[in-house]
């Protein structure tokens, strides 16, 4: 019982998952591009799909800024300043949702039983969703960026800085995504996936000093704001795009965003692999 | 003789339902097996456990020599899956579907764009290329559904219910890509509720019915065991219903049946017999409306088989 059977022309010209790690590592990394490509069309092919982090946002300040802004801060243009790099970091993270929500569209619709049959990584599917809706993180914060300057928003940096600013936005929120890929994963509905992901994001999210310095808040909820890493995110998004002291706020966002990718990335894998 | 796959014993449960009660499928290198079997007789989890999708709750599945648990990887290398729903990427075009595999099988993009169109043009979806594939019909998306599944030239290939739905002429245009397949050396499993399909294409039929294989052998030994061939005969003027009967009962030295008003059926062993029967109600110059030799529905086999009805459900 030693049969070998051979692919006729055989396009498999690469050492396969059992070959040495560089090898291993490349050929994951060329699937998940592979397949962060189709999320990106995906994602062009139904811009409307881009609707809810794009004017969900833009919504956020228009209310936040012209209902409370005199009042928080006396001035809509300092609060227009205090609030925007926040609510940056609350859209991304609203946004990262989706991701989650598809991958459990197709894992139910059965295209994941195509990828799942062929000789590729558990992993790069995952990864390549991930990466592909980076895309939409971008477009959110380029309106929401926009819509800002046309309101009076200024960068207070300059421009290199600010873009770190973004790009530290951009990876904190692709962090998030593997909590929603996880839980993309492991649900039953898309339904249900974006159901529990609100419930985690609103504490998440508004549990912050997005609105308002954390200072004012009463104690209990201070407790939280100071244990929520958004918060320092936020802080650091200021920091790196309106100006004002950055401290330990970029060493934490990064430390925090590894540190929620390190748990949730494999963990989304294993059940991933595990879903039969 | 080496065989391309084989299943020993596979279990499967789902919480308290036993999909597959320890079920065993083989195939040799480049032949077909059929799987026929009623809804719920659990091909598609046979199917599943054979292409590493699922893992059984015990028994073993090797293909190629490969065990589809411990070395799932190896196993991948080797087969192409057309499930029974199309699980083409709706949002991408036919050629972006297949370019995606071709790339992850290892393609270059150039060479994966070559093999895209290859099968495109085979499948007669040229003109759909550059559409997504949700304008599709759902004919052309199971053919995009196969389409991706050959991209690598599988040696063993799994089509699980792939004419359900299908109309006459495109199942016949189904049955023809089988053969070619074939043809070129590949090894099929092809799941169906239809006898004339498993018999049109298989070379061995494994019947199966609550998880177990109630049946196997050729297309001949099992229409042999269900009864064979029946014909079938309505003329235009009832009432001459009476002649015809003598006619089928001469010939078929059985006494025919009359399963509706107006037609008569009679169960023949051999093949000669029909144009015997034709020749004779011609020469009696009684006109038909229908004559026809066809093979026993899955029903019929499955009452000859285990005298109940081909319903998973009732006997459950
Ligand atoms: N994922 C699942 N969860 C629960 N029950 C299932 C699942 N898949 C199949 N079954 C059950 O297992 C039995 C066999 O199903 P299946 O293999 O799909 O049969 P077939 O393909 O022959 O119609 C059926 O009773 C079906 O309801
Ligand atoms: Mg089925």
């Amino acid at each position: 019982m030693t049969t070998t059977i051979e692919r006729s022309p055989a396009p498999v010209t690469s050492a396969g998952p059992s070959g040495p790690p560089p090898a291993r590592t490349f050929r994951v990394a060329r699937h998940s591009l592979a397949l962060a490509r189709r999320s990106l069309i995906k994602t062009l092919r139904t811009p409307e799909q881009l609707l809810d982090v794009t004017l969900q946002p833009v919504m956020f300040v228009v209310i936040f800024v012209y209902l409370l802004g005199g009042a928080i801060s006396g001035s809509q243009t300092v609060y227009l300043e205090y609030l925007l790099p926040a609510i940056m970091v609350q859209s991304v993270m609203f946004a990262s949702v989706a991701t989650g929500f598809s991958l459990n569209t197709d894992v139910k619709k059965g295209v994941f039983d195509r990828f799942r049959s062929l000789p590729i990584a558990r992993s790069a599917p995952l990864i390549g969703s991930v990466l592909g809706d980076l895309a939409r993180f971008v477009v959110s914060i380029a309106v929401l960026l926009g819509f800002g300057y046309a309101i009076g928003f200024r960068i207070g940096t300059n421009p290199l800085t600010a873009l770190a600013g973004c790009l530290l936005v951009i990876f904190f929120a692709s962090a998030i995504t593997w909590i929603f890929v996880l839980l993309g994963v492991i649900m039953r509905e898309p339904g249900a996936v974006q159901g529990t992901a609100f419930l985690v994001l609103f504490p998440l999210t508004f549990g912050t000093n997005m609105m308002v310095p954390t200072d004012t808040l009463p104690g209990w909820l201070q407790a939280w704001v100071k244990i929520n890493p958004v918060s320092d995110v936020m802080d650091a998004a200021r920091a790196l795009i309106t100006g004002g002291p950055v401290g330990d706020t970029v060493t934490k966002s990064i430390l925090w965003s590894i540190g929620i990718i390190v748990v949730f990335a494999p963990l989304a894998v294993r059940f991933y692999r595990r879903r039969v | 003789m080496s065989l391309a796959f084989q299943a020993e014993g596979l279990v499967k449960r789902f919480g308290k339902t036993t999909a597959l009660a320890g079920i065993d499928l083989a195939a040799e290198q480049g032949s077909v097996l059929g799987v026929l079997g009623p809804n719920g007789a659990g091909k598609t989890t046979a199917v599943r456990i054979l292409a590493t999708l699922l893992r059984p709750d015990s028994g073993r599945a090797t293909v190629g020599g490969h065990d589809v648990v411990k070395d799932a990887g190896a196993v991948r290398r080797l087969i192409g899956l057309t499930g029974q729903y199309a699980s083409v990427d709706e949002d991408l075009t036919g050629t972006q579907n297949l370019v995606l595999i071709g790339e992850l099988l290892d393609l270059r993009r150039r060479d994966a764009k070559v093999r895209a169109a290859e099968l495109l043009d085979w499948f007669d979806l040229t003109e759909a290329a550059n559409r997504p594939a949700k304008t599709y019909s759902g004919g052309m998306r199971r053919r995009l559904d196969l389409a991706a599944s050959l991209v690598g030239r599988p040696a063993v290939i799994y089509l699980d219910e792939p004419t359900t739905g299908l109309d006459p002429a495109k199942r016949e245009d189904m049955w023809g890509v089988v053969r070619s397949l074939v043809g070129d050396g590949s090894t099929v499993l092809l799941t169906t509720q239809y006898l004339d399909e498993a018999d049109a294409l298989a070379d061995e039929i494994s019947v199966i019915d609550h998880g177990k294989v109630i049946a196997h052998g050729t297309p001949a030994q099992l229409k042999q065991i269900a009864g064979g061939q029946t014909i079938l005969v309505r003329p235009t003027d009832p009432a001459r219903l009476a002649e015809v009967s003598g006619i089928l009962a001469a010939v078929a030295q059985r006494e025919p049946e009359s399963p509706g008003r107006g037609v008569l059926t009679v169960p023949i062993d051999d093949d000669r017999a029909f144009p015997t029967v034709v020749r004779r109600i011609e020469e009696a110059g009684i006109g038909v409306m229908e004559l026809s030799l066809r093979l026993p529905s899955l029903d019929e086999v499955f009452f000859t088989l285990t005298g109940k009805p081909a319903t998973a459900e009732v006997a459950a």
